[in-house]
């Protein structure tokens, strides 16, 4: 039997790009991206599953990054915060709408609502308005009221159906 | 050429890119090489004496450094009140580990390094404080008790009353038609900012400072406190602020822990790290809120308030932390807000229970107030049988009567409301609700068998405290200009607000305009972000500098460096005032309240960025719905906080809050600065608890019925269960 302070060699690809590292096996997701690949834009509010701030996407779909163990990312893709912005720096569209929109004051909930929304929107990028507010009622943010959060999104979804060619 | 406005224009913000793109710099996102990682050993039982720490398992566990309990601490003083001293609070100040009570869950009793954050987590564990239970009090209104019995003999829990009064009170109880009375009471909540607290100390042994970074709030402050304790000068301390996730008042006080981590960094050589975990931040960062009001009120015939009696009780949890007695002097202060109240008398008790001590959080003392106040203006309302509207304005301070002296200090200031005119405020509300077709729709939806109402809080807000700002303002050869100021930003966008001041003046885009905050090394002076004071003081320090800076550049040929400095001083506060109106629908089968509409009515006198000012807004109106209906930080009797996770304390998410209409005005500038401009931090929250209680009476049909926020489904369905 292994003891838990074990470590286990554990692949992650983070945003097209492989990361070899070695973890006790109750290593969270959220602490491997942050401490092992240096990845801090997925952020900890809660570390028990309420808050969303450490949202990141595993196979295309929204994950609670404090709630998934490294080991079981292993060979995975993951996308994060981090791989939003083209090559070139230039915003994806949900970066810029909240840009454009005030859908952020302190940004510590930031990276968990876009990763949240470009996971919804890159599956079903003509959700209706009631499925995205249920949606979107996931994650906590302490400081917009969440208003131009929705705006944001709405106006993200547009932006990204007119850059992707859809509707 | 005309100038080009700068102000007054919603300008998109400066900060946002690194936000963005993950590249925000949060506290828990630095890192130092060779750190240690530290975590605090926090007391299982509410009032105790302790009487050692055994911590010879956590020693033994690979990986741990050193575990300290209070005598390895106890040459450092005990943490000093910020705001708001007064004699005789000395003994109730916290020390940064537990001396020989433990006065809260989470209060600290010893503190673990290590060399990875989760052995400091494992050791923390087998660290076993022996605790002699004592029964803890956990309600301000019983009487009170000994602070450390065994060791303090004869100091009470009741660390003071504060009182404030002015006119003749027994005349207008003599000439009443009728007294109203009441007694409401606001439950205990906190900020909650998403970031957790988090602090990286380092000590260079090549230039003999000690920096901590995750400062935030109050840096300069903090840094005198810093290198007082740890008997360092001044110059020898820096605290320097990154990114910081939200403040709301409690982030950025001195903390026990922000201490220990510098403490240690000295101490041990090495750079040492802290992350508070949420579970810790709910039972170890301040608390707020929790006060009871019996208020008594000498009324004419026509609902005028001739005298006003108010016995308040303040819990202040196990100590008495930075903010002093901050809170309950807001509290009293500001209890006759907007109305002309020709006779006043306060006391607020102050005391201390067996719960996480207490502090300041967005419209601290005002939240709570205001609610007491306007569930007044209501019962007399009722009493007499006028609508509440027409009380209100039967009672609002007169627009001739600017500026109005109050009679009484808060803060050190007088205060003085420096222009107002609430009244038309009032009509400017009414109509944006179409108020009198919304009350018939209301009726029409009850007569039809919903339970919905309609309900609205009037107050007003301070800000701008003094005494003074500085800033510095410098051009280089290429034509960027970098504004330095004292102020701390916890996320409200201060560095746009203030590069608009700067760019209006000097006439140069946003974009070559970078905001220095946060950070003591490059300013001498600053008295950081509270109190909804940056806007003003600092705005104004900056116009200040720019303007020096631009006649300095008048003169000399251009592509010239040149730097001027500016202050701004200022003896009185500002005072801009708000209305709250919400609608709500009771549902009868889950007991909750569903808010349909809320309303800010705010003048703010003048606005930097009116895109700001609504974000502020409709954000702070959201907590106050909160606090209002889902907020609470419970507490069992033996004194276990039911509240240390976010299943269990409740702030609204998306699904719960409606639409925020931020209806902002700017009919009375503050005549106090030359921007004419006011704060808008706390407009959003103040009046939140008042109008939803408000709504709910009405929804009831129970005028009086909502006594205490919040408003919870047990509380909802005791009211609709008494109601038949
Ligand atoms: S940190 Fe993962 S949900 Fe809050
Ligand atoms: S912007 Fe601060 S928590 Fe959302």
């Amino acid at each position: 039997m292994s003891a838990p302070s074990d470590k286990h060699a554990v692949a992650l690809e983070v945003n097209g790009r492989e990361y070899r590292i070695a973890v006790e096996p109750r290593r969270t997701l959220a602490d491997a991206l942050r401490e092992d690949c240096g990845l801090t834009g997925t952020h900890l509010g809660c570390e028990h599953g309420v808050c969303g701030a450490c949202t990141v996407l595993v196979d295309g779909a929204p994950v609670r990054a404090c709630l998934m163990l490294a080991v079981q990312a292993h060979g995975r893709p993951i996308r994060t915060v981090e791989g939003l912005a083209g090559m070139d720096g230039a915003l994806h569209p949900l970066q810029a709408a909240f840009h454009e929109a005030h859908g952020l004051q302190c940004g510590f909930c930031t990276p968990g609502f876009l990763m949240l929304a470009v996971g919804v929107l890159e599956r079903e990028p003509d959700i209706g308005d009631a499925a995205l507010r249920e949606i979107l009622s996931s994650n906590l943010c302490r400081c917009t009221g969440y208003q131009n959060i929705v705006a944001a999104v709405r106006a993200g979804a547009a932006r990204m159906r007119r850059s992707t060619g859809h509707g | 050429m005309a100038d080009r406005r700068y102000i007054g224009v919603s300008h998109k913000r400066l900060e946002d890119r690194a936000l963005l793109t993950g590249a925000g710099r949060f506290a828990a996102d630095l890192s130092a090489p060779a750190q240690l990682h530290m975590r605090v050993v926090r007391s299982p039982v509410a009032f105790g004496r302790l009487r050692g720490i055994d911590a010879a398992a956590a020693r033994r566990l690979p990986g741990v450094v050193v575990v300290w309990a209070f005598a390895d601490v106890a040459h450092i003083p005990p943490i000093q009140i910020r705001l708001t001293k007064i004699g005789g609070l000395e003994p109730y100040q916290q020390t940064v580990l537990a001396r020989d009570y433990v006065r809260y869950v989470g209060d600290p009793v010893a503190v673990v390094f290590a060399e990875d954050p989760y052995v400091a987590e494992d050791a923390a564990e087998l660290v076993v404080p022996d605790i002699e239970e004592l029964a803890p009090c956990i309600c301000a209104t019983d009487p009170p008790g000994e602070f450390m019995p065994a060791t303090l003999p004869g100091v009470s829990t009741e660390v003071a009353v504060v009182r404030k009064s002015y006119g003749d009170l027994a005349a207008a109880f003599a000439a009443a038609h009728r007294v109203v009375e009441l007694e409401v009471a606001v439950g205990r909540h906190t900020g909650v900012p998403l970031e957790t607290r988090g602090a990286l100390a380092e000590f260079d042994p090549a230039s003999g400072v000690l920096t901590m970074r995750g400062a935030a709030k109050v840096p300069h402050y903090n840094r005198g406190q810093v290198a007082r304790m740890l008997d360092m000068p001044d110059e020898m301390v820096h605290l320097i602020e990154g990114h910081v996730g939200g403040g709301f008042g409690v982030r950025g006080e001195l903390y026990p822990e922000d201490v220990l981590v510098c403490h240690a960094a000295l101490r041990l050589k090495r750079p040492v790290k802290w992350v508070e975990d949420r579970q810790e931040h709910l039972m170890a960062t301040n608390h707020s809120r929790d006060q009871c009001y019996r208020l008594r009120a000498a009324i004419d015939a026509r609902g005028f308030v001739l005298g006003l009696e108010a016995e308040i009780f303040s819990d202040q949890g196990g100590y008495v932390r930075t903010h002093g007695v901050t809170v309950p002097d807001l509290a009293a202060a500001m209890l006759p807000g907007p109305y002309v109240v020709p006779a006043y008398r306060a006391n607020v008790h102050v005391r201390l229970t067996n719960k996480t001590p207490a502090g300041t959080y967005r419209a601290p003392g005002r939240y709570e107030s205001t609610f007491a106040r306007e569930r007044l203006l209501d019962a007399i309302a009722h009493a007499l049988g006028r609508d509440p509207i027409e009380v209100r304005r039967t009672n609002l301070v007169p627009r001739e009567r600017m500026p109005f002296d109050r009679g009484i200090d808060t803060l050190g200031t007088r205060v003085v409301y420096d222009s107002g005119d609430y009244a038309l405020l009032l009509d400017k509300l009414l109509a944006h609700l179409d108020y009198e077709r919304l009350k018939a729709a209301l009726a029409a939806r009850r007569a039809a068998g919903e339970r919905v109402g309609l309900g609205l809080g009037y107050f007003v807000e301070k800000s701008g405290l003094g005494p003074a700002d500085k800033a510095v303002v410098s051009i280089d050869a290429a034509g960027t200009v970098e504004v330095v100021t004292g102020a701390a930003s916890i996320g409200q966008g201060i560095e746009t607000a203030m590069a608009q001041i700067c760019a209006e003046v000097l006439q140069v885009p946003l974009e070559r305009i970078r905001v220095v905050h946060g950070r003591t090394d490059r300013i001498d002076y600053g008295m950081g972000a509270f109190a909804s004071r940056v806007t003003v003081m600092t705005g104004c320090a900056v116009q200040a500098a720019a303007e020096a800076l631009r006649e300095k550049l008048r003169a000399a040929p251009s592509g010239t460096p040149a730097a001027a400095e500016g202050w701004f001083r200022a003896d009185h506060m500002t005072y801009p005032y708000g209305i709250h109106a919400a609608v709500v629908r009771l549902d009868p089968g889950t007991c909750a309240v569903h808010v349909e509409r809320f309303v800010v009515a705010y003048d703010i006198g003048r606005a930097v960025n009116p895109m700001l000012v609504e974000g502020q807004i409709v954000g702070g109106a959201v907590q106050g719905i909160g606090g209002a209906l889902f907020e609470e930080l419970v507490y069992d009797e033996n004194g276990q906080p039911l509240a240390t996770t976010f299943a269990d304390y409740l702030m609204p998410t998306l699904a719960e809050v409606p639409p925020i209409e931020a209806l902002v005005t700017e009919d009375a500038p503050a005549t106090q600065n030359p921007l004419g401009v006011k704060g808008a931090g706390e407009a959003g929250i103040n009046g939140a608890g008042a109008a939803i209680a408000a709504a709910v009476d009405d929804a009831l049909g129970r005028p009086g019925a909502v006594t205490r926020l919040p408003i919870t489904p047990v509380r909802l369905h005791r009211l609709l269960a008494a109601g038949g």
